[in-house]
């Protein structure tokens, strides 16, 4: 749904706060509209969690928040500094208190370097002299659980995947990072060792003080590490809050057919609910009013023209939606409310189902 | 002149590669016993690429000691004019040429002429080449297209009119066939090295390495020139080995070294006149030539093979 909008900004206190951030890519097709002012916050020791289909912007949000990608408008503060405004000597310092793990890990390895050369290769960039380097790299290796000598010397081919992902998470730590932006990280992981490499996010969050976001667009995966999620479609933010209050009752009919789309354990049931229709209309040319409405059950002719912001639905979940699944309390009534959203979810569920 | 660059490594029968990696890990002794040892695998290593390696290993140190054996002055008859080879004295084992000189000498003097011309253009030719393909790979937008438009250019030139139009204007000497030569090498350095930046630089860990701090200089030289320089390097050789023929096809055409200097392409030009009786004068220059010119590919083949990781494991 095409959400715009400030309302769910937290103050002051954010550690990273972006502002109505536009990424355009001009093509030979047109102008691709990647991420139309989008804004959220991450609050210092929190994790956030960024959730939607492939293309709907996260990824490039989490680039341009480093400013890896070239944003075209729009403004990220981080830890009170204007990243957008830094100069590029200044950037290369900030860097490297916002580190990223990418979501192939081999690839994200050059592979020809050395395990032990790989974790410390951002202390190289700085200039750290030899000796320390080699001992911050037995540290880290220890830290990340690749602690035995025989790790030290592979190079990245001979890695599997989840070992190559815990060195892609050293090579992030030896710089002390303060925010981890995590960009798929177990998705091209087994579901095995998906566990783990959670584990050991939540781990280091813990021991290093981190703040992380974490972009990926397997739902459980965002609802086991995050304390808020922060739902796309289309370059356009749908809905942010609590991440148990949104996977409980979710307000947005987006957010409620993503979780439809969990395939349940029992395979006789199938999915949660019903699939989506259509395809993810391109970005070159969005929807007019809401994005979302193409394929929303309960699209009506407001959403065409008029397109949403995002606002409270409930106390700590906020929703860019004409008609939100949560009814929308004043926001005087607050606690009353939000005692009973099992109902409000139970009655529009059939609303959607049937559209 | 078949300075035929375009042409990439013909796969030959070099198969053979040697896999060291699962040796690598066993340097702990004791500790190591608990480990998960891989036996080594052993490949076939073709009789062909021996004879390559000993082949070039054979001409590089013949002609880098040449003052030092106990040859004739390539420039002095040693005996009459136009004897054939196997004649029993070592002066004239491989006969002698149109004016007597001895051909063995000539040969080996012939080695350094020929060998430093292929190594020194086709090194200094990559060098150059390679730099400007990165720059255009990494940089893209304008400088790439310049730089694309140039390398097209020289591409698109005839290189026998190039080298036959630079040694007009240029004396002809070691000096300026190597640059006419290096010129020739630029083009398809540049290609190669761009195409193969663009693709590295695509990847994940070259963002990793800027979202680190890293700078231009250190992403091109540090992350992306070490991953380029196994396929370069493997290239190498066979555009040595061009190079090699290219510089006796100009010296065959009177455009080379000058005389008395021999060098291979030069030896058989002097040949040429009487290769219908004396076909020696000829043959024994061009048999030297097709060896090591078969070595240099043998090797640039099997190093591909052996430092190309998209080809194996």
């Amino acid at each position: 749904m095409a959400g715009s909008g400030t309302a769910h900004l937290r103050g002051e206190d954010a550690l990273l706060r972006v502002e109505e951030l536009v990424v355009e890519y001009p093509t030979k097709g047109g102008v691709v509209q990647a991420v139309s002012d989008v804004s959220f916050d991450v609050l210092p020791g929190e994790t956030l969690g960024i959730v939607g289909e492939s293309g709907c912007g996260k990824s490039t949000t989490g680039r341009a928040v480093l400013r890896l990608d070239r944003m075209t408008a729009g403004r990220i503060t981080f830890a009170g500094e204007r990243i957008e405004k830094a100069p590029e000597k200044r950037m290369r310092e900030l860097r490297r208190s916002m580190q990223m793990i990418f979501q192939d890990p081999q690839a994200s390895l050059n592979p020809r370097r050395s395990v032990k050369d790989l974790v410390v290769e951002g202390l190289a960039v700085a200039g750290v002299p030899k000796e320390e380097r080699a001992k911050v790299s037995r540290e880290v290796l220890t830290q990340v659980g690749l602690g035995s000598e025989r790790f030290a010397n592979l190079l990245p081919r001979q890695l599997s995947g989840g070992q190559a992902q815990r060195v892609a998470i050293g090579r992030a730590l030896a710089l002390r990072p303060r925010l981890l932006i995590c960009d798929e990280p177990v998705s091209a992981l087994d579901v095995s060792v998906q566990a783990q490499i959670l584990n050991l996010i939540e781990e280091l969050k813990a021991s290093h003080d981190l703040t992380v976001v974490f972009i990926a667009h397997d739902l459980g995966v965002v609802r086991a590490v995050s304390d808020n999620v922060l739902v796309m479609y289309l370059g356009k933010v749908c809905e942010f809050g609590d991440s148990e209050r949104v996977y409980s009752s979710p307000a947005h009919p987006y957010t409620r057919a993503l979780l439809d789309s969990v395939p349940l354990t029992d395979p006789d049931r199938g999915f949660n609910g019903p699939a989506l229709e259509g395809d993810l209309p391109s970005p070159l040319n969005p929807p007019t009013g809401c994005r979302f409405r193409t394929r929303c059950p309960l699209a009506e002719e407001r959403c065409a023209t008029e397109p949403p912001q995002i606002r409270e639905v409930r106390p700590g979940q906020y929703v860019a939606c004409h008609f939100p699944l949560v009814s929308g309390p004043s926001p005087d009534a607050a606690p009353a409310t939000s005692a009973e959203p099992a109902p409000a979810a139970a009655e529009s569920q059939p609303a959607a189902g049937t559209a | 002149m078949s300075a035929d660059l375009s042409k990439p490594a013909a796969a030959g029968g070099g198969a053979a590669v040697a896999e060291k990696q699962a040796v690598t890990t066993a340097a702990g002794g004791e500790v190591t016993s608990a480990e998960p040892r891989v036996p080594t695998v052993r490949k076939q290593r073709s009789v062909l690429v021996y004879f390559a390696y000993t082949w070039l290993v054979l001409i590089i140190v013949l002609a880098a000691i040449a003052s030092l054996l106990p040859l004739a002055k390539y420039s002095i008859p040693v005996d009459a004019p136009r004897i054939g080879p196997f004649g029993g004295d070592f002066d004239t084992v491989l006969g002698t040429d149109n004016q007597g000189r001895s051909i063995l000498s000539r040969i080996v003097f012939g080695a350094r002429v020929s060998l430093l011309v292929g190594a020194v253009a086709s090194l200094a030719g990559a060098l150059v080449g390679t730099a400007l393909g990165m720059i255009a790979g990494y940089f893209l937008g304008r400088i790439d297209a310049l730089i694309r438009l140039l390398t097209d250019a020289l591409l698109a030139f005839p290189p026998l009119l190039l080298l036959l139009a630079l040694s007009s204007i240029l004396t002809p000497s070691v000096k300026t066939l190597i640059i006419g030569l290096a010129l020739l090498v630029v083009p398809t350095f540049t290609r190669l090295a761009r195409a193969n930046t663009i693709s590295w630089s695509s990847r994940d860990f070259i963002m990793a390495a800027r979202n680190m701090g890293a700078r231009r200089r250190r992403i091109l030289l540090r992350e992306i020139l070490p991953n380029l320089l196994p396929g370069l390097g493997a290239y190498l050789p066979i555009v040595m080995a061009a190079m090699i023929v290219a510089e006796g096809s100009l010296s065959f055409l009177g455009m080379g070294i000058p005389p008395p200097t021999p060098s291979w392409g030069g030896m058989i030009a002097d040949g040429k006149d009487a290769v219908a009786d004396h076909p020696h004068m000829v043959m024994v220059p061009a048999v030297f030539i097709f060896l090591t010119v078969f070595a240099l590919n043998q090797a640039g083949d099997h190093l591909r093979h052996r430092f190309d990781r998209t080809l194996h494991d």
